[in-house]
């Protein structure tokens, strides 16, 4: 039986970054805000030990505990889904913090292209550049009107930049600290882009490169490039995270509470409104419920729409008809690119995980794709994160995996390669999307989610084309051997690609098309906020957090409004 | 911490000496050594040395064994770990860099017992693409991988697997590798994928988990381990060869 709580607010599903903005910023305002998290609380006091590749890197320490909770997957409709059993793909977030504990710090804006991507694709290619299974959708805000509250996140996160990218949207102000060390390796690329008429700019990042105190009165360190940044938590509170910015901020102003080891399993509503959530302290075991004016999903993207989809809120996406919304709209990322070997050595062990430089020459719609067979493309960047000993054994093709061969190439390269790579956008298709599996469950009896997804011919043709230009770009960097990446073929949920899924509860202009409005309220009930990368229509050419947290503080705003006003935002 | 005086096999000390005399003086070597010196003529087995037993080291160090109950099943074990990464010119192979017993370790703890991932049924068979989808956790599916590499063998050389040569186990491996041999509830493929990673693992983790050791697999590749700052260094157009640093030696 459970135990039905005092009634607050708002409460949030969650505690990393979205859950942390909306908390903060609510709390501000004199509301009652709690989150109920299920993971641990954490700082940067737990990260004193933390150079250790094998537990943190490897062995997944500060993720989702899987034997809990994951999610199933299969490439096609016609196949059986199966748990992803151990982590790979992509590695979703616990405890305090969550995912924004592990990121690397890459804090971008989407270009204007990506949030009207169907109408100007359609005004400069016509309405057949891709074909009827490619799902496009504009996004129901366009950047400018976004742009108030990339500012606000930048400047929360302390961002170190240079507004030097000529494709980038227009910013109201500078960067608020100065961009990282441009290293020699950063030289290298420059050079070699600039050289090939490209336009080279510093990586916008949240490892810092000064100490900043931001508008909340939280301070973040300056960055030691010590090499364990992804994957990692920052002991000098030194890589922009909810837990030493809004977490702090939300807590100082005595109106919020983190429930810890406190998992929410349902949404629970009435007559069109939400009256609360359900939870499970996974450590006592009891079951509590917790009422709120509002609730806000601020967990990861597949958390969020399980969520919905458990307590039966918003229709659910049938790939047959293309009617429905929720789960709809799933995108990933495709990662063109390619490794330098080359004869001198590098300090690569040296680094932090937002130090790199980018073009955006082959971005967006920067450049021509009339004679294409693909939209979009994605930010190329070389990037020094830290290459540690483990994950890192590059060699040359035709090198044996194993024996003599393989240890000798492995470490003689181990110093001696660089990478350019891509963050390649991904485009909605009809047959790639998130539903509830019918067999497999969480160990709270919850069904799991079910993830159906496969590389798209889009997806082939980005790959290609960008791997080609990184490729080009890596030669003229002076390496003795270029290598593209291999043309792309299935998806596989094994090997770690990225952490950048999107879609799902996406945001738009219309209730049949979109689950939520451009607040990030749901359409059809609307004191329910859901908040992240699900709202995204289609993945970009960037990481993903920046554009994240501008519709958090979007969110936030409406949350505060909705609570003197009430009824639809839009 | 290296105790100098004591026997190394002929066979290992020749193996190592000619590797890197230099670095022995400085002690580097010294501390890689301790993984394997059994007392030659004492009462190591011959198979105990050849495959890295520490037969004298004392008590408190790493060297016990946590999962492996038969000796034969860590021997399988440890020479073929040697063959995925073996002692060459450049420093220690597997055994010398105790990967053996950093795979033990593990296999006694929450990886051998898949903790935390989901291992709840129905289990079925999936693509390639599917990823791990074995009823068995980890630890089973290496000790059932360790007795099929001795069994192919017996049945391909009428020998155990830790008397064959050199190329011989490297046939096997292979098998292993290219699917080529039946096991239980698992590929073969999918087992060699697994000690593979685990060998690199060993190799490179730090040393207080076992492997590593002397963080002699740190030298070889030039990681520095765990360092407190990079931000004077990271300019320099120059490669910094930086003294590593254990996490285990830094309380």
């Amino acid at each position: 039986m459970a135990t039905t709580l005092d009634k607050v607010d708002v409460v949030t599903v969650g505690a990393g970054w979205t859950g942390g903005i909306i908390a903060a910023e609510a709390a501000k305002a004199g509301l009652k805000v709690v989150s109920i998290e299920r993971g641990r609380e954490r700082g940067t006091e737990d990260f004193l030990r933390v150079h250790d590749e094998y537990r943190y890197a490897i062995r997944y320490e500060l993720m989702q505990d899987l034997s809990k909770e994951t999610i199933t997957f299969r490439n096609r409709p016609d196949q059986r889904a199966l748990p992803m059993r151990t982590m790979g793909s992509f590695l979703l977030g616990e405890g305090l913090g969550g995912a924004g504990t592990h990121w690397n710090g890459q804090t971008w804006r989407f270009l204007p292209y990506d949030f009207e991507i169907k109408t100007m694709t359609e005004q400069k290619y016509g309405a057949n550049k891709l074909g009827p299974d490619y799902q496009l959708q504009d996004w129901g805000i366009t950047y400018d009107e976004l742009e108030p509250y990339f500012d606000k996140f930048e400047y929360t996160a302390g961002i170190s930049g240079e507004d030097k990218n000529p494709f980038a949207g227009k910013r109201s102000n500078p960067y608020p600290t100065p961009p990282m060390k441009k290293t020699p390796v950063l030289e290298k690329f420059e050079k070699a882009t600039s050289d090939l008429g490209y336009s080279p700019f510093m990586l916008p990042s949240a490892n810092l490169s000064e100490a900043y105190t931001n508008p909340d009165g939280q301070t973040i360190n300056a960055c030691m490039y010590c090499g364990f940044c992804e994957r990692f938590g920052c002991e000098y509170g030194a890589k922009t995270s909810p837990e030493i910015t809004v977490i702090p901020a939300a807590r100082e102003t005595g109106n919020y509470e983190i429930r810890f080891h406190s998992n929410v399993v349902e949404v629970l509503h009435e007559g069109g409104k939400a009256t609360g959530v359900r939870y499970i302290n996974w450590m006592s075991g009891e079951e509590f419920i917790q009422p709120a004016e509002s609730v806000v999903l601020t967990s990861y993207v597949m958390n969020n729409a399980k969520l919905l989809m458990v307590s039966n809120i918003g229709e659910m996406y049938n790939p047959e008809t293309g009617r429905g919304t929720l789960g709809k709209n799933y995108c990933y990322q495709v990662l063109p690119g390619a490794t330098g070997f080359f004869d001198e050595q590098f300090n690569t062990f040296m680094g932090a995980g937002s130090l790199g430089m980018t073009i955006d020459d082959f971005n967006g719609d920067n450049f021509d794709h009339g004679d294409l067979d693909f939209i979009h493309g994605g930010s190329l960047s070389l990037t020094q994160t830290g290459s540690r000993p483990i994950a890192s054994n590059p060699v040359p093709p035709d090198t044996p995996a194993w024996g003599s061969e393989f240890k000798k190439a492995s470490i003689e390269n181990y110093t001696r390669t660089l990478n350019v790579g891509a963050q390649g956008a991904s485009i909605p298709h009809r047959q790639n999307y998130l539903a509830l599996d019918p067999t497999y469950k969480d160990a709270y009896g919850v069904p799991l989610l079910q993830l159906t997804y496969n590389f798209t011919d889009q997806d082939r043709a980005l790959h290609k084309y960008i791997s080609e230009k990184a490729t080009e770009i890596i030669e003229a960097m002076g390496a003795k051997q270029a290598v593209g990446r291999a043309p792309i073929t299935d998806y596989d949920i094994v090997p770690y690609q990225t952490t950048h899924n999107t879609g799902g509860t996406i945001m738009g202009a219309d209730p049949a098309t979109s689950v939520v409005n451009n607040y990030l309220q749901h359409w059809d009930v609307e004191n329910l906020f859901v908040v992240g990368a699900g709202n995204f229509a289609h993945n970009g050419g960037y990481n993903p957090t920046g554009t994240v947290g501008a519709l958090a503080y979007r969110c936030a705003e409406g949350i505060i409004k909705y609570s003197k006003e009430g009824g639809s935002l839009v | 911490m290296a105790d100098e005086k004591k026997d190394v096999s002929r066979r290992d000390f020749l193996k190592t000496a000619g590797v890197a005399t230099g670095a022995l003086v400085g002690g580097g070597v010294i501390g890689g050594l301790i993984g394997y010196n059994a007392k030659d003529g004492g009462t190591a087995t011959d198979e105990e040395e050849r495959s890295g037993g520490r037969a004298d080291q004392t008590a408190g160090s790493p060297g016990g064994r946590m999962f492996f109950t038969n000796d034969h099943d860590f021997n399988v074990l440890s020479e073929a770990t040697e063959r995925i990464f073996p002692e060459d010119d450049l420093g220690p192979g597997a055994i010398g860099l105790g990967v053996p017993y950093f795979i033990d370790h593990q296999l006694a703890g929450a990886y051998g017992n898949n903790e935390r991932e989901y291992m709840q049924g129905p289990f079925n068979g999936g693509e390639v693409t599917q990823g791990y989808q074995s009823r068995l956790r980890r630890k089973e599916i290496f000790l059932q991988g360790i007795k099929k590499m001795e069994q192919e063998a017996q049945s391909r050389f009428e020998k155990s697997f830790t008397e064959l040569e050199g190329d011989q186990m490297d046939e096997i491996i292979t098998a292993f590798q290219k699917d080529e041999v039946e096991m239980e509830g698992v590929t073969a493929g999918f087992f060699f994928r697994l000690l593979r990673s685990a060998v690199l693992e060993g190799a490179y983790s730090d040393p207080m988990y076992g492997g590593n050791v002397g963080m002699e697999g740190w030298k070889m590749k030039n990681f520095p381990g765990h360092q407190a700052s990079y931000i004077d260094k990271i300019d320099s157009k120059e490669f910094q060869e930086i003294d590593p640093q254990s996490l285990g030696g830094n309380h």
